[in-house]
């Protein structure tokens, strides 16, 4: 570690050790009596000046960190007058229009809250507003960690984990959403109740289990509310503790760098600067909850009113996470089989009791899939730019891409209304594209990061376009292009080579047999698609070579615009 | 390495890097904060002033908390409260003042140097690695667990049976389904009191000629405001038993040119041309999807469409699905009316209303 040059750091850091003050004396003591119980000197030697590196989408995750930190906050006050349950009342609030009417005691203490606790809505509604922030910034931070690489060894278990706080954070969001017992997320739990009947066997049983009997019974706002509160936010905690115990250990990844490799890691110390850094951008993050939470308002329950199996808002829709698959819910064709006397509804059952687990396998087995395909068993440490690994790339556009037109699907009707489009065509549209587009995506992603790549690999050997038009005697243009600087093209070049597949000969040559030279082989024709027409980073030969050309050139172009018609063309450094 | 065939190789260090031999670290520059004590001093009043202003919003949430009122002032302010927007901004930006001023702090005054530090493989070296491996030998083996499968096995499986009370005890959540979602309360009327169909909300009963062509009306039965009249007990449509009703006995109806109807059969066979009255049709107002109450009608077409997820049913066609998911079409309830001219039901539904489930058409005592 290098302590670095601190001489003329701001005077007010107290760099030397000044006389000691009665307030070190203090600290010091306190250290002291902390150390001599919990022996917090040897574990703190080294985490209080860990590096973290510094870039924008190292802040995605801590917005979901923080926003999760804010939500517990905000639940916590709502509990304190959120009353769980379904007993009917009748409502003597300050809401005029209400009052009056019979409602769950659940509805009706939300409205308590929203109208007679004085900062109670805006604690409502800072609480939802954290979680649409905790859900998305989640989704956008597992983007970031997929498309750079940062899941690669020894990094995996992070990436299960962090699937595992989506999906706990999505049926988080939906019991919460439950519990206010409103017309919208009655409609909601109804549906959920309908999932539930479609499941094959046991589903009357679990509906009536859940519901404690026939929905809606009085059990399920206590039920979700116990798992809203305490069980589901307990296995949050534990994994997101998991998740951050797991950074420290394996210490952040970072980008390439001149000075910056796969042994190192460069970047500010925990304290003071990252410390500060995240500590200031917690209270950016709470104090952005409240401005949201105060001027833009969220889920008006009083507008809808309470629950009543035989009312239904027009244009009903779920919290926007569960849209995805209540858009394929919504353009699945009518399936259900009778044999036997008994259903299969393959309406429900294939978009809501199977697309979203096996999305979520698919998530969780992106980083085991991509290591056996490649084969790489290395640490790594440094990021990936998306259109350096092309195929993992185009593998998450197509999966976003199929999300979004799931997503788009949950919308049918108010794209139908705003683009005076008919439902059906839009539904049979879709239907094709959930599937064609995802296709289509990852085709046109490999192919633009690739160019990417060629791009890159033109600019290291010829150097970058610098705008300057040169008019050769003879009357032709060319343009001047002049090398990069040393740190850039070095970044350029700091990624590995890809690997290269084993031959069919090879793994015949092997000696093994059956099984296990079927799936090498397999592996082998896998790893080629992966890879191919990857760009590879020149050699130091070719990039010498390259180098020697372009300078030989730029001299031309030189000395015909000290001696041609160009005279008055910009020379910037002459 | 990196040319490597033999993939199951591939652990290990990463080749040092190539083409270009890294130029290290670039210098550090130092700031204007750093060199100019003027600025310096500028920028700590600068982190002192957010700090201030912080404050200064902390106070006026306390002001917006004691003066002004919530209760029915909810609506003031583009109707979302005085009361919630002002507490929402002072404390908002008491919050990012903070925020913002520490960031500061961390920009223009503390040291800016940057560090490095080495990486370590998450790997254990060999030697801890067999240490610990000797270990969990070494207990292993002093407990025989290896050796005596009996004990192994027996404890095994003993610890596995112990599951069961885990899901036994689950048992008592709720009662098992039995025969409720194949019944609604419109099977309750009786031969000389028929269940009477009430208007939803204002419970009125109706009579036929109420109804113009292309009417729709949301109905309830009778009962469940005047239990008494059909000999069911107050109790059993109050409250929560009242809600549990609604979500299967929930009705719609429509009336219609008598001749565009084209009548279907029931669950027996029986076809339904008397389950109407002079052209109105009654049918479940519970979606066979997953259980939306539905809403939307298309005066001209006699379809009812499902605001969920749009499955559209045509009730003049035995309420046969025309688009979207559902599978099955909408129950109708066959009416007909009493001695004094209004519309009650004949029966109860000749099959379970609402969502599909696994065993639904097991039930073919209907
Ligand atoms: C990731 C974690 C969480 C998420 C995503 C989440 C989400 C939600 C949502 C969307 C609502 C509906 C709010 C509304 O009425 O508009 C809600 C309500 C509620 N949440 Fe949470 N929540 C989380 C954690 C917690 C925790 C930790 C607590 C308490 C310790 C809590 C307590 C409550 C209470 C009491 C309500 C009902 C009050 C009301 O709706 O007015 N939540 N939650
Ligand atoms: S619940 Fe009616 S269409 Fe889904």
């Amino acid at each position: 570690m290098t302590a670095g040059d601190m001489t003329k750091v701001a005077t007010t850091n107290g760099t030397t050790p000044s006389a000691p003050a009665k307030g070190a004396n203090k600290a010091g003591a306190i250290a002291n009596w902390a150390d001599e119980r919990l022996g917090l000197g040897t574990t703190m030697k080294k985490n209080l000046r860990k590096v973290f590196p510094d870039h924008w989408s190292f802040m995605l995750g801590e917005i979901a960190l923080w926003s999760f930190v804010v939500v517990l906050l905000t639940g916590v006050f709502l509990t304190l007058w959120f009353d769980p349950s379904m007993t009917e009342v009748h409502y003597d609030g300050s809401y005029d229009p209400l009052r009056g009417v019979e409602m769950s005691s659940a509805m009706a203490s939300t409205l308590d809250i929203s109208f007679d606790v004085r900062g109670g809505l805006l604690m409502r509604q800072m609480h939802h507003w954290a979680a649409h922030i905790f859900i998305a910034s989640m989704m956008i931070h597992m983007l970031r960690v997929y498309l750079t690489g940062a899941f690669r060894k020894p990094r995996e278990l992070n990436w299960v984990i962090g699937c595992l706080l989506l999906l706990l954070g999505t049926i988080e969001g939906f019991t919460g959403y439950s519990l206010p017992d409103d017309l919208l997320s009655g409609t909601g739990v109804r549906a959920a109740d309908g999932f539930m009947k479609a499941s094959p066997v046991v589903g009357t049983y679990m509906s009536f289990f859940l519901f404690g009997g026939e929905f809606p019974g009085d059990a399920i706002i206590p039920r979700f509310y116990v798992m809203h509160i305490l069980l589901i936010p307990g296995i949050l905690l534990a994994l997101i503790v998991a998740h951050m115990l797991l950074l420290v250990y394996h210490k952040h990844t970072q980008w390439a760098g001149p000075g910056r490799t796969e042994q190192n890691v460069v970047g500010y110390p925990m304290l003071p600067v990252y410390a500060a850094k995240a500590g200031g951008f917690f209270f950016i993050v709470f104090g952005t909850i409240a401005l949201l939470g105060g001027l833009f308002s969220l889920n008006p329950v009083w507008k809808y009113g309470p629950y009543d199996p035989s009312k239904v808002t027009a244009g009903s829709q779920p919290d926007w996470y569960m849209g995805w698959p209540d858009g394929l819910l919504r353009i699945i064709p009518a399936w259900e089989t009778h044999i036997f006397g008994i259903n299969f509804s393959w309406n429900v059952m294939l978009p809501i009791l199977v697309a979203p687990p096996l999305l979520l396998m698919v998530l969780i087995a992106l980083p085991f899939l991509e290591a056996w395909i490649t084969g790489d068993k290395r640490e790594h440490h440094l990021l990936q730019r998306p259109r350096d690994v092309p195929t993992r790339t185009a593998i998450m556009v197509a999966l976003m891409t199929f999300y979004g037109l799931s997503w788009a699907a949950g919308g049918n009707d108010i794209i139908a209304i705003k683009m005076h489009l008919s439902i059906n065509q839009i539904t049979y549209f879709l239907r094709g594209a959930v599937f064609i587009g995802p296709v289509i995506a990852f085709m046109i992603t490999r192919r633009w990061c690739i160019s990417l790549q060629r791009h890159d690999e033109g600019k290291l050997l010829h150097g970058y376009e610098s705008g300057v038009l040169v008019r050769s005697p003879d009357g032709g243009y060319a343009e001047k292009h002049l090398p990069l600087a040393e740190g850039t093209a070095y970044t350029l070049t700091a990624r590995d080579r890809d690997l290269t597949p084993e031959t069919v000969e090879e793994i015949e040559a092997s000696g093994l047999a059956g099984r296990q030279v079927r799936l090498r082989k397999l592996r082998a024709k896998l790893q080629e698609k992966f890879y191919s027409d990857n760009v590879q980073k020149p050699t130091a030969e070719e990039l010498h070579d390259a180098q020697h050309h372009a300078e030989h050139e730029l001299h031309e172009l030189e000395s015909q615009i000290e001696n041609g018609p160009n005279r008055h063309g910009p020379t910037p450094g002459h | 390495m990196s040319d490597a065939h033999n993939n199951d190789d591939h652990g290990g260090e990463l080749e040092p890097v190539e083409p270009i031999a890294d130029p290290g670290l670039p210098e550090h520059t130092w700031r204007p904060t750093d060199v100019d004590p003027a600025k310096e001093k500028r920028a700590e009043r600068q982190v002192a002033g957010f700090f201030g202003l912080s404050a200064i919003c902390t106070f006026l949430f306390l002001v917006a908390y004691f003066t002004l009122d919530i209760g029915d002032n909810w609506h003031v302010i583009a109707g979302f409260g005085a009361s919630t927007m002002a507490l929402g901004a002072s404390l908002g930006f008491a919050l990012l003042f903070i925020g913002v001023g520490i960031i500061h702090w961390a920009r223009k005054l503390m040291a800016d140097h940057e560090m490095v530090e080495m990486r370590h493989s998450a790997r254990s070296a060999d030697e801890d690695r067999e240490t610990t491996l000797q270990a969990l030998n070494d207990g292993l083996e002093e407990s025989g667990i290896g050796r005596r499968p009996l004990i192994r096995n027996s404890l095994l499986g003993a610890t596995g049976l112990l599951g069961l009370p885990a899901i036994v005890l689950l048992r008592d959540l709720g009662p098992l389904p039995g025969d409720k979602l194949e019944h609604t309360i419109w099977g309750q009327g009786t031969k000389d009191k028929p269940m009477r169909i009430v208007r939803d909300g204002i419970w009125t009963p109706i009579l036929a000629s109420d109804l113009e062509i292309g009417d729709l009306v949301n109905a309830q039965p009778d009962a469940l405001k005047n239990p008494e009249r059909y000999g069911i007990d107050p109790i059993e449509v109050e409250g929560i038993p009242l809600q549990v009703h609604k979500s299967k006995a929930s009705l719609v109806l429509l009336r219609m040119n008598p001749d565009d109807i084209t009548p279907g059969k029931d669950a027996k066979g029986n076809s339904r041309e008397n389950w109407d009255v002079e052209g109105i049709v009654a049918y479940s107002k519970i979606c066979t999807h997953v259980g939306c109450p539905i809403s939307l009608n298309e005066r001209t077409t006699h379809h009812l469409l499902c605001p969920c997820h749009q499955s559209t049913f045509d009730l003049a066609d035995s309420g046969k699905v025309v688009f979207g998911p559902a599978g099955r079409p909408l129950p109708q309830l066959p009416i007909s009316v009493d001695a004094e001219g209004y519309l009650v039901a004949q029966s109860d539904f000749d099959e379970p209303v609402g969502p599909t489930y696994w065993e639904r058409d097991y039930y073919d005592r209907w």
